[in-house]
């Protein structure tokens, strides 16, 4: 049986069972503040541009907007998928969240308290609360340390005696499906990429967090590992009662893992929605290039021509306006001339998306709910090979 | 039956530590072994100078001069104050050792320092220290232990400073290139992702990672410091007479070459040997540590 097969089956089981209800937070958990309905994590006109010095006396030359007035909430007990070309700007805003490099702008707002605030969460209350899984295996653990004394630093860190860190690194040992008497003391070069990756996961959670960002985690995984991990990931997110920032520029396991999708494009949010609505009925001429650029697994399907052609544009230097425009299909004046405005937020069923078509005021001749001549989505592989209904 | 018992033997699969691992690589490395047992030998003789030494490495004899290897119970002759040489040798061993280890240490912890904290912390830090050790490179390093040493003066502990100050760039910088790759990678981010601090991630985390290369480095600069330590000596900066030290009875021997050669070469054979056991042996330390990150 190919692997690939094993993780459809395991999808499939997974939808027959219904997805897990976004409501998950049980009224007991202690370290809940603002009640299930507060945001776990708010993110308001995010900003990060790198500068680029050169010239005499190392000048700031430019800068490149890696990260561009993002906004968006993260639900208590959700998972929000994060997807978008490389580039765009997807990990640095995982760094970000996780104040791994200083933000220029913007604010964060975790569990109703303002991060590095006056009467705010300090950067070591947030880091208890908030952890990340990097995406390169290897080269996120130290080769000199056993993996269990990697699990146990940041609780060490944090004030845990040497007998306290081992006992909750084999524990977490164990609920990542890593046997401790038999792992605890290995280094990581003798573990494979998969393990090392639930050992990484068993680190981000060795101190308690409530929010685990996961950037690429599962990327550079072997396709049965990745859907072993994937799945661990599932069994501990209602273990620990996690809420989940699932970035990755793989389309089909973001469908599979997440309650809603974030597309960035250009170190900006395109559309934001509820998965089934981004994956079905998606608004935004990039989104809809993006599934479209999908491999299907049925030939009828097959894609003879590519949806999305050339590489985004230079973040440096971003088009004016829309900055999709230049690759879009649809673009138009008002394209260059305006930015779109992505619209307001609601509640966890909203679906926005930037792009003037969706207003019927901003003069765009194709504004309207769908744009004529444009197919609706192929429907996901993950669902032929299920054959279910549509959901 | 051979594959029925490692089947057998499975789930109870030994895992070896790092240092074991080095351990079990150097155990059927012979060379290096054998390289090691040299300098142990050397090591002792210096140590226990004065129960080996049959007579005391001061005393002249005017008529004893410039005796051959074997001469009566000299047994490897006499220099050209009538000295024994076997004496001096031992003896002058320890200086030697002396004036090619302690330099490396010390610049091993100065230069390694610098290095790791130009390497971590990096920035306008990193310019400033890594500027000011590219002065110290604009100089070959013999050079700059004589003009040292020259501009101090002679003596034993100036040598000695004028030798540490000349292997600080090279280890300073080994360190800072190791400290800067691991600043990178991701379980530095990690690590600094769970709220620790500079200092617990440098110990924990870096220096690990950086002390197996310096580590590997300065034991090959030890060979190098007992070689300048003796040119030190050959040129009148280093060891004062009548104090016995290699390169300082090779500077004095050097004008009875003709008289009695087996004997002058004597001291540069001792600094021959040493020099190269250190080096062999750093090699197969280099090999055995050899880790892939």
């Amino acid at each position: 049986m190919k692997p690939t097969e094993g993780a459809a089956v395991t999808a499939a089981e997974g939808l027959a069972r219904g997805r897990p209800k976004l409501d998950t937070v049980p009224p007991g958990d202690a370290r809940d503040r603002g009640g299930k309905n507060q945001p776990m994590l708010a993110v308001n006109g995010l900003k990060k541009h790198f500068p680029i010095r050169g010239g005499l006396f190392n000048r700031r030359i430019g800068s490149v907007r890696a990260v561009d007035d993002v906004s968006f909430v993260v639900l208590k007990g959700e998972t929000l998928g994060i997807v978008g070309e490389s580039g765009c700007g997807k990990s640095t805003l995982a760094r970000l969240l996780m104040h791994l490099i200083p933000r220029d702008a913007g604010e964060l707002i975790f569990d109703g308290e303002g991060v590095e605030e006056a009467h705010g969460l300090t950067l070591r209350e947030l880091r208890r609360n908030m952890q990340m899984v990097f995406q390169d295996s290897s080269s996120s653990l130290n080769p000199r340390l056993p993996v269990e004394d990697s699990i146990a630093y940041g609780p060490r860190a944090h004030g845990a005696s040497r007998a306290q860190g081992k006992k909750i690194a084999r524990e977490l040992l164990e609920k990542v499906g890593l046997d401790p008497s038999l792992f605890g003391s290995r280094y990581p070069h003798e573990l494979s990429g998969g393990q090392k990756q639930r050992v990484n996961v068993a680190r981000a959670l060795a101190l308690n967090p409530r929010m685990l960002i996961l950037d690429e985690a599962v990327s550079a995984l072997d396709k049965s590992i990745e859907a072993q991990v994937l799945n661990q990931l599932r069994y501990l997110k209602r273990h620990f009662n996690l809420t989940y920032v699932f970035i990755s520029h793989d389309l089909n396991v973001v469908q599979y893992v997440s309650d809603r999708v974030l597309v960035m494009y250009l170190g900006q949010v395109v559309e934001i929605g509820p998965v089934e609505a981004i994956y079905d009925r998606a608004k935004h001429p990039y989104t809809r290039a993006l599934l479209n650029s999908r491999l299907s697994m049925n030939p009828d399907d097959r894609v003879d021509e590519a949806p999305l052609t050339g590489e985004p544009p230079n973040p440096v230097n971003p088009p004016s306006g829309c900055r999709f425009r230049i690759r879009c299909p649809f673009a138009q004046e008002v394209c260059a001339a305006r930015t779109p405005a992505i619209g307001n937020w609601i509640d966890r069923s909203s679906h926005l998306a930037a792009c003037h078509m969706l207003d019927a005021a901003s003069g765009h001749s194709g504004a309207g709910p769908l744009p004529a001549g444009v197919a609706p989505n192929p429907a996901s592989p993950w669902r032929q090979t299920s054959h279910e209904g549509a959901r | 039956m051979e594959i029925a018992a490692s089947a057998n033997d499975a789930p109870a699969l030994r895992v070896r530590g790092y240092w074991r691992t080095v351990g079990y690589r150097l155990r059927y490395d012979y060379v290096t072994l054998f390289f090691a047992l040299v300098i142990l030998l050397i090591a002792l003789s210096a140590i226990f100078a004065p129960l080996l030494a049959p007579f005391d490495p001061l005393k002249t004899s005017m008529a004893y001069r410039l005796k051959p290897v074997g001469f009566r119970s000299f047994l490897l002759g006499t220099d050209e104050l009538g000295r024994d040489m076997l004496s001096r040798l031992v003896y002058g061993g320890r200086m030697s050792l002396l004036m090619g280890l302690t330099p490396v240490v010390l610049a091993t912890i100065i230069g390694g320092t610098l290095g790791v904290v130009a390497g971590f912390v990096g920035g306008s830090i990193n310019m400033l220290i890594m500027r000011a050790i590219d002065i110290f490179y604009a100089f070959p390093s013999v050079l700059l232990a004589v003009a040292i040493s020259g501009t101090m003066g002679g003596g034993m502990s100036n040598g000695l400073i004028a030798l540490t100050l000349v292997f600080i760039p090279p280890l300073c910088r080994i360190a800072e290139t190791a400290a800067t790759q691991v600043r990178g990678l991701d379980f530095v981010e990690a690590a600094r992702a769970s709220g620790a601090s500079t200092r617990s991630i440098i110990l924990t985390h870096v220096l690990g990672n950086v002390l197996a290369p310096v580590f590997i480095y300065a034991s090959s600069l030890i060979s190098v410091a007992i070689l300048l330590a003796a040119g030190l000596s050959f040129l009148g900066l280093g060891v004062e007479p009548p104090t016995p030290d290699w390169g300082l009875m090779l500077s004095t021997l050097r004008q009875a070459i003709y008289v009695q050669p087996y004997v002058c070469a004597l001291p540069g054979l001792a600094i021959f040997i040493t020099s190269l056991s250190f080096n062999l042996v750093s090699d197969g330390l280099r090999q055995a540590m050899d880790v892939r990150i």
